[in-house]
């Protein structure tokens, strides 16, 4: 397989049931030490944004809870039995190389699967992953706004009778957001915790935690 | 001296216990080597991985599998397109001879749908495994953390 010579991120619109919506169809980095961290992206393109959505306990939270830390976040669901489980092991692995430092990172699930993953729901799966990670859940449209922040694709895939007879197919990306919620990394699935850990240390030294940074002043 | 050309005669006969790999099934057809599953939750789904290896002369196929502790199970692949991930039932998973089926997560597995109960590391889970040729194997398969990446004795994390 040959590979672009410089950064490309491809990104490609696609027809989603329900919305049309962006996707990111690939994300390589070129010849670089490290082909699965994409850390730029091309002119135009941007990535996160507010949500707002519900966690574990049921209770409200925006991307400025978060704020003043590193988000670690991937979308999935507690139904997907091979995929999440993969990279969300993968983040937990980068936490713990982390060691102290990741008290920097806020690890997130965002589910793609709003009408099976309660609050509840989330709480158990996570706890199998890691004590730290957090599940997001909300109704179908804030997960949609959320997921479309992202341009994290999700599309449920009918795959037998009866209500839970359904996959949802997703875009498997990681991404790494900064204190500000501003976009660092995303993180291809081909990435290893090592690679993680490594751009969110690189991250964490280039944005030492500073009490009370301004910001533009456009979010609240 | 003696006790190593012993064990070899006995492998050579067939007679050994299979000791390093544990819960693997193995007769004079296909071989079952490291099967392993995700720790999961009653009423979620799971995985199953293992490599199977023909020693025969002739092709064969896993055509479908069951477990006490999954209301349906299917065997599935991963199909990567652009970094999404589509997950699909296959028919059947092809045994070559002289080329093992590796089912890996990202890849081919089987998917236990619907577990009955919770699926805890450190247990585990007998699978009947259905091979178009070999006909009927029960395996044991090892329950490892959620977020294991591969069978016992691989770490944490680690990616093949």
């Amino acid at each position: 397989m040959t590979r672009p010579r410089r950064l490309a991120l491809v990104v490609t619109a696609a027809a989603v049931t329900g919305g049309a919506g962006w996707m990111l169809a690939s994300a390589w980095l070129g010849p670089e030490p490290r082909p699965e961290v994409a850390a730029a992206l091309p002119p135009g393109i941007a990535i996160g944004g507010p949500f707002s959505l519900l966690d574990e306990t049921g209770r409200r939270v925006t991307e400025a809870t978060f704020r003043g830390r590193f988000m670690l976040l991937y979308f999935g669901f507690t139904y997907c039995p091979d995929v999440c489980p993969t990279e969300l092991a993968k983040m937990a692995a980068a936490l713990d190389l982390l060691g102290a430092a990741a008290e920097e990172v806020v690890p997130i699930l965002i589910t793609v699967d709003p009408g099976r993953d309660t609050p509840e729901a989330l709480a158990q799966y996570t706890d199998l992953f890691h004590p730290r990670l957090i599940g997001l859940t909300g109704s179908e449209a804030e997960v949609a706004a959320a997921a479309r922040a992202y341009r994290a694709y999700h599309a449920r895939v009918a795959t037998g009778p009866g209500p839970d007879g359904y996959t949802v197919d997703h875009s498997a990306f990681v991404y790494l957001m900064g204190r500000q919620g501003e976009f660092v990394a995303l993180f291809h699935p081909q990435a290893t915790p090592e690679a993680m850990a490594e751009a969110i240390r690189r991250a964490i030294a280039a944005s030492p935690r500073l009490p009370n940074v301004t910001t533009t002043g456009e979010r609240s | 001296m003696i006790a190593r050309r012993t064990t070899v005669l006995a492998l050579a006969a067939g007679l050994a216990i299979p000791l390093g790999a544990p819960a693997a099934a193995r007769d004079d057809a296909v071989e079952i080597v490291e099967p392993w599953a995700r720790a999961s939750l009653a009423g979620r789904n799971s995985a199953a991985y293992m490599t199977i290896v023909n020693h025969t002369a002739a092709k064969d196929e896993l055509v479908s599998a069951s477990t006490p502790v999954a209301k349906v199970v299917e065997l599935h692949t991963h199909l990567m397109e652009g970094g999404v991930m589509r997950m699909r039932p296959v028919q059947a998973i092809e045994v070559n001879v002289g080329e093992p089926a590796v089912l890996r997560p990202g890849g081919l597995h089987v998917m236990l749908i619907d577990l009955t109960r919770d699926l805890r590391p450190g247990e585990t889970i007998p699978l009947t495994l259905r091979f178009r040729n070999a006909g009927e194997r029960v395996v044991d398969v090892p329950v490892m953390p959620a977020g294991a990446s591969g069978p016992a004795g691989h770490g944490r994390g680690h990616r093949h």
